[in-house]
């Protein structure tokens, strides 16, 4: 046993935070977590790619450095310690290990590398209105018509659409099978006629979220991931992929070490011992988080698949999220009240903290809620 | 970074466990409850022999000099199979704590065969858990001592040959510095122990210290200097409660896990209630952290670095002090009326949890001692 990264991991974190410390951008002022203006995000993104680090799970073989699962978590850490975005994760982590692993050759050749770059930008076509946790009830509909699909339907919930070129959506192609069985995985562009992307008002007064309706979309028979039909075990793959950064341990230190640094700068608050023992207690559950991520890591970096303790990741990881922007908000008190459009002149101590607040109830929400990851985990505890 | 076991520490895990779910469990439990001081003589010779005892001390002294994980495996086991014997009050604390005062051979002598039962005795009414904050003074006259003051809890003391005393030789009640330790016959003229039985098994004595004269060989380690190793060797202590209350923690989460798929209402389990099923995922959530928290704990109270060891301890114990409870509590209502009887073990492991929640520091002092201590 032992708990500390190799000599060459630590040399390999310097390398990065040095990186880091010289290229995050920040004139836009620290981080609030939330990815709003399009054009800071895919400079960013950009900037990355140039480097060769923005596809940075990925193998050099598709565009990626080669890292191993521990350098990929010490560079998202670096990445959330310096306070900059995370990249959109729907070409780079979803989609990416997608066509990896069930791709045919020209699909690879023409989709990821210009992920890899940050050239192209992806959003994912999951939810319909009738199918949030129960995705596999989903209804918009393709048929096969010659060398193309005609898309039919409604997503609903798609972060960035109104940035995307691209959609990964699940489709049904048969109706008349169980569920499950009759769903297919399709790459669709999102400048073809017959689509209507109209956006979603957030509670954070951000515009992350779309409706995408699709009116006789014509999508190339050629732009089909693996079999028709077999679209379910696609988004299934999709969602077990890459489980050590799912608990955002080291965004959830970052913000905070901000609240930690505006209480310090508090006279009231830096002597107020119930506001230290908040702070302890948010550390201390974050410290649990951290090694349960790790030993996460430990198993992924030896080749084994991630054990049972990861399942709960999800979970905490995004429990303590909410639990620090509560802090932030509250102790922030009047100082965190100002509604932010952009770039307003405020204390940065709790800039965005209510906004973040808000922001932050949708993660307990996407990517399967919580309340879903719980239906999981007892399927397997019980077996019933 | 490796967090996988040797393979000394994985037999020595598969021995402990065997030795505490096979040839212990809560038959045994109940058998041992009625004897003198929780402690069944045979069987703290057997775990001598098993060689655990001599665990905590340094091989130069005739024990094992085994590292903090390899108590936290066999701890882990204990409390799995409800173990009452004091492993942690009678051979962890007391053997760090003569190690890291660099005690001679003499003092550890008998310690390892478990010939000797010792007890460290360290709180006091109105101590607020803290080690520093003591009150009982020892008095330098002529070529020895004389001690008094009160002691408050003493795990092991009614079972202990020798009391390790923490009484302050200089210095204000509350400061860290002038705190000596002084080994104490239990016979002595002037000790007087109140012993009693503790929530969830074992015995402890509330201690009267009046004018015990003591001779100058009774120090232990150099004067005004046991703090150091006195809350060293708490913080060992500390990881190893937390080790053994996730054996508990485990037990539970097992137990409830059958239970909900054995139990029929309504006619189905009632494993197939979405509100009972979340109830135990919550359950595994925070056993699994709480393992997280100990593996943690286990390696960096190793650390030379004192800050380190201090954080890393509090860390855990705050977090466990919480998630015991948590575990303990739905895994009594999720059992119904049967949990909350003295008939089925899941209350008798919910009293140890309820007991280790206290024992070693509160979350609240481990919160505030986390809080007064910065990283390094």
């Amino acid at each position: 046993m032992n708990l500390d990264f190799s000599p060459e991991d630590q040399a390999f974190r310097a390398e990065i935070r040095a990186w880091m410390r010289d290229n995050v951008p920040l004139q836009e002022g620290p981080s609030i977590g939330i990815p709003s203006h399009r054009e800071t995000q895919f400079a960013w993104e950009r900037k990355l790619g140039a480097k060769g680090w923005l596809a940075y799970t990925w193998t050099k073989e598709y565009g990626g450095p080669g890292w191993t699962a521990t350098q990929r978590y010490i560079f998202d850490t670096e990445r959330a310690l310096a306070g900059a975005p995370s990249s959109s994760p729907f070409g780079l982590s979803m989609l990416g290990p997608v066509l990896m692993h069930y791709g045919n050759e020209a699909q690879k050749r023409r989709y990821l590398p210009p992920i890899a770059r940050g050239e192209e930008f992806w959003c994912q076509g999951y939810s319909e209105p009738a199918a949030g946790s129960d995705l596999a009830g989903l209804k918009t509909r393709a048929t096969r018509e010659a060398d193309h699909y005609l898309v039919n339907g409604q997503k609903i919930w798609t972060t960035q659409a109104h940035w995307a070129n691209f959609m990964f959506c699940l489709v049904r192609t048969n109706p008349d099978v169980p569920k499950q069985q009759g769903i297919s995985f399709l790459l669709i562009d999102m400048s073809t006629p017959g689509i209507e992307i109209r956006p979603i008002t957030t509670i954070d007064g951000h515009h992350h979220l779309n409706e995408v309706f699709l009116t006789n979309v014509r999508v190339p028979a050629e732009n089909l991931v693996g079999e028709e039909g077999n679209g379910w075990t696609l988004a299934k793959y999709l969602l077990t992929h890459e489980r050590t950064s799912i608990a955002g341990v080291a965004d959830s230190y970052y913000q905070l070490g901000r609240l930690r640094e505006a209480v310090d700068a508090d006279p009231v608050l830096v002597r107020d011992p119930a506001v230290a023992r908040r702070l302890a207690a948010l550390e201390v559950d974050l410290i649990a988080l951290e090694y349960t991520n790790l030993r996460t890591l430990d198993r992924v970096s030896k080749g084994q698949p991630p054990g049972s303790e990861s399942s709960g990741l999800k979970i905490k990881g995004t429990e303590l999220q909410q639990a620090i922007s509560e802090a932030q908000m509250e102790l922030g008190g009047l100082s965190a009240l100002p509604w932010l459009s952009a770039g307003e002149d405020v204390d940065p101590a709790f800039a965005g903290a209510t906004q973040r607040y808000n922001f932050l109830r949708a993660s307990s929400i996407y990517g399967g809620t919580n309340e879903i990851q719980k239906n999981v985990l007892a399927k397997l505890l019980l077996q019933l | 970074m490796d967090f996988s076991y040797s393979q000394e520490q994985k037999m020595l895990r598969e021995s402990a466990t065997r030795f505490a779910l096979k040839g212990y469990g809560f038959e045994r439990y109940k058998t041992t409850l009625p004897l003198p001081g929780h402690c069944d003589p045979a069987l703290w010779s057997q775990i001598a022999e098993f060689g655990w005892l001599g665990l905590p001390l340094p091989e130069d002294a005739g024990g094992l000099g085994g590292s903090a994980l390899d108590i936290s495996l066999i701890c882990e086991a204990l409390g799995g199979g409800m173990v009452l014997e004091p492993y942690v009050a009678g051979a962890v604390l007391p053997g760090r704590l003569l190690s890291f005062c660099g005690a001679d051979a003499g003092r550890l002598a008998g310690l390892a065969e478990g010939k000797a039962q010792l007890a460290v005795a360290w709180a006091e009414p109105g101590s607020a858990e803290d080690p520093a904050c003591c009150a009982t003074r020892a008095q330098a006259e002529g070529d020895g001592y004389v001690l008094s003051g009160r002691k408050q809890c003493v795990l092991n003391a009614p079972n202990a040959a020798t009391l390790i005393v923490s009484a302050r030789t200089s210095g204000s009640d509350s400061e860290p510095g002038g705190i000596s330790l002084f080994a104490v016959d239990a016979g002595s003229s002037g000790v007087e122990l109140k012993p009693y039985p503790v929530m969830g098994g074992g015995y402890a004595a509330d201690i009267r210290l009046d004018r015990v004269r003591l001779e100058a060989t009774a120090l232990i380690g150099a004067a005004d200097a046991g703090f150091a190793p006195l809350e060293a060797a708490l913080d060992h202590a500390t990881v190893a409660a937390c080790a053994q209350a996730l054996g508990a923690m485990n037990a539970l989460l097992e137990r409830t896990g059958n239970y909900l798929k054995v139990r029929k209402q309504f006619g189905t389990p009632i494993g197939s209630f979405q509100a009972l099923q979340h109830r135990l995922v919550e359950m595994f959530v925070e056993v699994e952290q709480s393992r997280s928290m100990v593996v943690m704990s286990s390696v960096r109270v190793e650390s030379a670095e004192p800050a380190v060891r201090r954080r890393a301890v509090s860390a855990a114990k705050a977090y466990l002090g919480q998630s015991s409870k948590f575990v303990a509590q739905q895994a009594v209502q999720l059992h119904g009326g049967i949990g909350v009887t003295e008939e089925l073990d899941v209350g008798h492991y919910f009293r140890q949890l309820s007991a280790f929640g206290t024992l070693y520091g509160s979350r609240e002092y481990h919160l505030r001692r986390f809080a007064a201590t910065p990283a390094p």
